[in-house]
């Protein structure tokens, strides 16, 4: 068994003197997909936002416990660092709407400042733009705004601006919320043929999707880790009675 | 009974909402039928001409167009620093909070003062200090002049770009920020690479607008410009702006040619102050609707 890429350990988070997530431990096997499951208001974009070290940029937010990746306490070290080796992709594909399609991939790049040679950067936009499945499509107008491009692409383009840092893990909140059904069939095969690149952890509500897609699950409820298993085991047997009353459809 | 006491409130209603534009229209025909013996008299040498002697009966417009334009550009110029500043602080670093409610309402009580006490205030405090730096730089210290009034402009056109810049960078949305900083990026190349560019049609509407307000003021750069009707050879030298040849000349302007040119002046005035402002308010609404 491959040793876990990120470990959380007895993770707290909350606003203020809300909690919202209450003692969290589990670790997430690398090119494996691991889905954040639960109802709305679980916990999970908390969850996620805690790994890349987002959630405390809102006024008032709280964690405690560790959250190791390849060992090392994330929390001991500097969010700038931090975020540059886990790329997030948002619930709304959000492409910066000032850039071209060719900067907005390497964008990590721009914004930090991070000067690259030209055949450098033609390599790293055509190689993210291929693992993002958006190549074929935008290669004759790289130089055009991506906000032109439809839902769907804009989403691509999203994955592949995060690709292209080169993340140890890919964060996913909730990424297809925003689109159609055709758009979201195509980013679920992405994100499978994703993974022997990057390890992704995805939130998701959808429980068709968690089974679709991930590898293993962890069902949360009222901020709490209910379960966590294999995808595969949790679906068919399920250890708790709220993550079978969840999966059968009893609430959520 | 009722329905036509609801027809009454309706027309007064439609007739209050009529008289601005009626009001609008009246100003311009106004300055067209009282510019008219300019246009007789004069004709194109009004616009081309940059000696303006009502004694000689002579009136051309160019030394005032360019002290116009030169004291509200380098007014311009010298604000943007300061205001981008503010907008940055209050749109992005502190939206909420003790400090930011006070810079919002400084901001405010600067916008509110009249503008003679700003011209009183530039006569005693900017003039001694361009004095000073002209006798440093060994030009003739008249302190007052194209500089000073740039400058008292300067502290009158900030607050008004300051805060529509700030309203512009506090619109980006959240989620292309969150994406910026999700890349590793740290504020401030997220306010360079992302926010800037997102605002930077809004903050130039802005000082479009500030602009607008800098070429029409007339009390402050009065009293401080030095009022010499003639072509401005340095930004230290005294002259005069469109403004400030009317506000000079109006009341004792007896003869009716030179009472019309002043007239058609105001006009030329007006047209300027309202294509600039048409611009930046349609830079706002175009901006606006794409969001």
């Amino acid at each position: 068994m491959d040793s876990p890429v990120l470990a959380i350990e007895h993770f707290s988070a909350g606003f203020g003197e809300t909690q919202v997530l209450k003692d969290i431990t589990l670790s997430v096997l690398p090119n494996r997909v691991t889905a954040l499951m639960g109802p709305s208001g679980c916990g999970k974009t908390t969850l996620i936002r805690c790994i890349n070290r987002m959630h405390e940029l809102t006024p008032g937010a709280t964690t405690s416990g560790r959250i190791l990746l390849h060992g090392e306490d994330i929390y001991a070290r500097n969010p700038i660092l931090v975020r540059k080796k886990i790329g997030m992709v948002f619930q709304r594909p959000n492409p910066f709407p000032t850039m071209s399609i060719y900067n907005n991939v390497v964008a990590g790049y721009i914004l930090n400042g991070i000067a690259l040679k030209r055949q450098e950067k033609d390599r790293i936009v055509e190689d993210s733009l291929r693992k993002a499945a958006l190549w074929d499509e935008v290669r004759d107008r790289l130089h055009k705004k991506g906000t032109f491009l439809s839902g769907g692409q804009q989403q691509r383009l999203c994955i592949a601006r995060a690709l292209a840092m080169n993340p140890d893990i890919m964060l996913m909140d909730e990424p297809t919320s925003a689109l159609d059904p055709k758009a979201t069939a195509y980013i679920e095969q992405l994100i499978c043929d994703l993974k022997k690149n990057v390890t992704i952890i995805l939130v998701t509500h959808n429980i068709a999707q968690a089974a679709r897609v991930s590898d293993y699950t962890a069902f949360l409820y009222l901020g709490e880790l209910i379960e966590f298993g294999t995808t595969e085991k949790m679906f068919t047997v399920p250890q708790d009675k709220r993550t079978e009353e969840y999966l059968s459809g009893k609430f959520g | 009974m009722h329905i036509s006491s609801d027809r009454i409130f309706k027309t007064i209603l439609a007739l209050a909402g009529i008289s601005i534009p009626a009001l609008l229209i009246a100003f311009i025909v106004t300055l067209l039928i009282d510019s008219v013996p300019a246009f007789l008299r004069i004709g194109s040498a009004f616009f081309t001409e940059t000696t303006w002697d009502p004694v000689a009966q002579q009136f051309g417009v160019r030394a005032f167009v360019v002290g116009t334009i030169l004291t509200s550009c380098i007014a311009l110029v010298l604000s943007i620093p300061f205001s981008l500043s503010i907008a940055l602080f209050l749109g992005e670093y502190y939206r909420t909070g003790v400090w930011s409610t006070l810079l919002k309402s400084a901001i405010e009580l600067l916008a509110g003062i009249p503008s003679v006490i700003y011209g009183m205030w530039a006569l005693f405090v900017l003039v001694p200090m361009v004095r000073s730096v002209q006798l440093q730089l060994g030009v003739p210290p008249y302190g007052i002049g194209i500089m000073t009034a740039s400058l008292v402009l300067t502290v009158m056109i900030i607050p008004y770009s300051a805060s529509i810049s700030s309203d512009v960078i506090a619109m980006v949305p959240a989620d292309l920020k969150e994406a910026a900083l999700s890349l590793g990026a740290t504020r401030y190349e997220m306010l360079r690479s992302v926010v800037l560019p997102y605002a930077l049609s809004g903050i130039s509407a802005g000082t479009l607008l500030s602009l607008g307000r800098a070429l029409g003021e007339t009390m402050a750069v009065t009293m401080v410009i030095g009022n010499a009707n003639r072509m401005p050879d340095s930004i230290f030298s005294p002259a005069n702006t469109m403004a400030s040849i009317i506000a000079n000349e109006f009341a004792e302007a007896t003869d009716p040619v030179h009472l019309a040119s002043l007239i058609k002046v105001g006009l030329l005035l007006m047209i300027i102050t309202m294509l600039i402002n048409a611009a930046g308010t349609y830079v706002i609404r175009k901006k606006t609707l794409n969001q």
